[in-house]
């Protein structure tokens, strides 16, 4: 099935629409997976969205849908209706699966399987090495020829200097991204949460910011060397975030995205010893996650990123050490955001929508809603308060479970056809 | 008191009603039959998932000194090595009825894990790098019985203290009832962002060793997970070890303490262990009382002691 030979004309009543002059409040219709008009015009299905915003679906430039390789954690159907269900059209699915997404043949099947689960646009990410081993260059041209833009080890970073400097190389001239996990695996070795107070006095071995900042620092050489565009993952740490503002003042191709739980909570979590706590990079200081939020606000950090990591539930029944890394977040994202920081309507769908659909090359999303855009849309209601409790996600290991969070999706719509739609 | 799994969750009341509880389990443990009948009936089970003998020894004793029978659950050839979780594993061994859990785990939390898991009381037997509540106890037991109280006794802790629970009980525990801690080991070997603990530091063993009552000197491992912390072992021993030379350093009421297990001629001199100003088998003395004294606390109500 795809989207446009199913979808019927619809027409959204009572919305406040984010157009390109600023949000309006307007009744607009879809038609042939566009928006048609911003009225009401003759339509089969008619939605209420009761004064919420209608905004360009949400993209997530991070997530791990599992498939192919772990599918007892996720699959792109389970993840692409997760997706749905927190607001996307978009998503950009890591390559850390088994195998590896380091071959053309690899990334069709991972964009295949999205277009046939007809949910959410799945992008793959390609791999930098082969096998996500750090020893040689992943097959970059036939990636990129099927369509991957995004290359990344996410999971590690790549710490041969040398051979991502070819990367880069490689990358500048196709005009690739290369999306770092920036961690130092010496400085990081053995470490499961934040180096600092807190780890001190679990007598968990820690991980400093410094295994980020240091990579970083040593990426933006490389990025000055060879003209590639460069975007950090989920940046953790303050000094990422004046290493990337400071690039950007020079002129460099450096693009940032943070995460909603590294905006929401800080080390001190992790006292808990909640596996649900335990993501790379950790939530660290107080500081970090302010200034974070401030990067994100002031666009220093570009866009929201989820880095949705499904772990089955008998995975997390473990010690805080022995824990898998990472946590879900597509179904909370843009309530994590809303309630983390105040940020206007337009601001949060630059951040969650039209920023990341530019890092990751995805024309037709994240454009603002006019006449003949793209009907990839989400209705958002900024106001509402609910408590997650359960998720869509095959796995249920979210920080945000049992936190009261400000916002809700109330839909979603993907080439003019309902792809989610919120119980009353 | 539900369970016990940090010294951090006990106040000083708190410590020093299981340090008289545990005084009185020492003169048990001096009599004729060196038993009281207090917890019969009652199931103490030990999980080991980190090999220890002392530490399970000494609950296995102090569980049958109370009268109490002992499951010894051993992980090697146990369901473990064929891939059952620890969650699963643990309600095996409460569904075939025991009162009490004591938990040793090489990752930090997994007693507290385990503590969410069932409904009797865990004793934390040692959890990775976090803690070991009983050993703090038995120590500051000793020293209580040695020198009345620990209020403004000084106390250096010497050795490997970032990877050691010893330390960390060691610390709350000390604190809390008053003693001056000093933690004296290389850089690589200071616990990180230590001036947020309650305690003094130095990397010059030699400086202070005429002003503690205490020294207590823990095991040193040369490889850690983040690869070598130390140069070499004989320069660890040439700056850290206490050899007959510092020993005789010490103030002449000073006493010198070690966990176990130790390595004479590294951080402990090959005679001095056996001096006796060394409380090292007190410590493993007071380590049956002290931990009869916490599961007769936490399965109090059953009888008197």
């Amino acid at each position: 099935m795809t989207a446009s030979e199913t979808a019927s004309v619809i027409a959204i009543h009572n919305a406040r629409v984010l157009t390109p002059a600023g949000p309006l409040d307007t009744d607009l219709t879809l038609r042939d997976a566009k928006v048609h008009s911003l009225s009401a015009g003759k339509a089969e299905t008619h939605l209420d969205a009761g004064g919420a915003l209608v905004g360009p679906g949400f993209v997530d430039l991070h997530c791990h849908l599992r498939e192919p390789g772990f599918e007892w954690k996720e699959d792109i159907r389970s993840g692409a209706r997760a997706a749905a269900a927190g607001g996307y059209t978009a998503v950009v699915a890591m390559p850390n699966t088994s195998p590896a997404i380091d071959s053309g043949h690899l990334a069709r099947f991972v964009a295949d399987r999205g277009r046939e689960v007809g949910l959410v646009e799945v992008a793959p990410a390609g791999a930098i090495t082969m096998g996500r081993a750090g020893n040689a260059l992943a097959h970059l041209d036939e990636l990129f020829d099927v369509g991957v833009r995004l290359f990344t080890d996410d999971g590690d970073g790549v710490a041969d200097a040398g051979l991502l400097r070819h990367a880069m190389e490689y990358l500048a001239e196709r005009g690739g991204v290369i999306a770092q996990h920036a961690e130092d695996p010496g400085l990081a070795r053995g470490g499961h949460m934040h180096e600092g107070r807190v780890s001190s006095r679990l007598g968990i071995r820690g991980l400093p910011s410094l295994a980020e900042e240091v990579m970083v620092a040593r990426d933006l050489a490389l990025v000055a060397l060879t003209g590639v565009r460069y975007h950090v993952m989920h940046a953790s740490a303050q000094g990422t975030v004046d290493l990337v503002a400071n690039a950007k003042r020079s002129g460099l191709g450096v693009t940032a995205e943070v995460t909603p739980h590294h905006i929401s909570f800080d080390h001190s979590r992790v006292e808990s010893m909640e596996p649900d706590f335990k993501m790379y990079p950790p939530l660290r200081t107080e500081a970090d996650r302010a200034a974070l939020g401030r990067a994100l606000h002031d666009g220093t950090i570009d866009a929201v990123a989820t880095d949705h990591a499904p772990h089955a539930p008998y995975e997390c029944e473990v010690p805080f050490e022995e824990a898998p890394r990472g946590v879900i977040g597509l179904e909370t994202a843009a309530a994590a955001v809303n309630t983390a920081l105040e940020l206007t309507p337009m601001l949060l769908f630059e951040r969650m929508s039209v920023a990341p659909a530019l890092i990751c090359g995805l024309s037709s999303q994240g454009r603002w809603v006019e006449e003949g855009s793209p009907a990839n849309l989400v209705i958002f209601d900024p106001d509402t308060s609910w408590v997650p409790e359960s998720f869509l996600s095959k796995s249920q290991n979210s920080p945000f479970r049992g936190t009261k969070l400000r916002g809700k999706v109330l839909m979603t719509i993907l080439r003019g056809c309902l792809t989610y739609q919120a119980s009353s | 008191m539900k369970h016990l799994l940090s010294m951090a969750d006990l106040d000083r009341a708190g410590i020093e009603e299981l340090l008289d509880l545990a005084d009185h389990f020492t003169e048990v443990l001096e009599r004729d039959i060196p038993k009281v009948p207090a917890l019969r009936g009652a199931t103490v089970a030990t999980l080991f998932f980190e090999t220890s003998t002392r530490t399970r020894l000494s609950f296995e004793k102090a569980a049958k000194a109370l009268s109490a029978d002992v499951l010894n659950f051993n992980p090697s050839g146990s369901s473990l090595s064929k891939g059952e979780s620890l969650k699963d594993t643990v309600l095996t061994v409460q569904a075939m009825g025991v009162d009490v859990m004591v938990v040793r785990h090489p990752a930090v939390g997994a007693p507290a894990r385990v503590a969410s898991w069932v409904n009797c009381p865990v004793i934390n037997g040692g959890d990775g790098a976090h803690q070991h509540p009983t050993q703090a106890l038995l120590d500051a037991l000793t020293l209580r019985r040695r020198f009345g109280k620990l209020d403004g006794l000084r106390i250096a802790i010497v050795g490997d203290i970032r990877n050691s629970r010893v330390a960390r009980s060691n610390i709350d525990g000390f604190t809390a009832l008053g003693a001056l801690v000093t933690l004296v080991a290389p850089p690589t070997l200071l616990p990180l962002e230590v001036n947020s603990y309650p305690v003094a530091t130095s990397t010059d063993l030699d400086s202070i060793l005429g002003e503690v009552d205490v020294l207590y000197l823990l095991r040193v491992q040369l490889e850690r997970g983040s690869g070598p912390v130390l140069p070499s072992l004989p320069e660890y021993v040439a700056r850290f070890g206490l050899d007959r030379r510092r020993f005789g350093l010490l103030d002449k009421d000073a006493v010198v303490m070690h966990p176990g297990p130790m390595n004479r001629g590294i951080e402990i001199g090959t005679d001095v262990a056996d001096d006796p100003r060394a409380l090292i088998t007190e410590q493993v003395s007071n380590g049956v009382a002290a931990r009869m004294a916490v599961m007769f606390r936490l399965l109090s109500g059953r009888g008197q002691p």
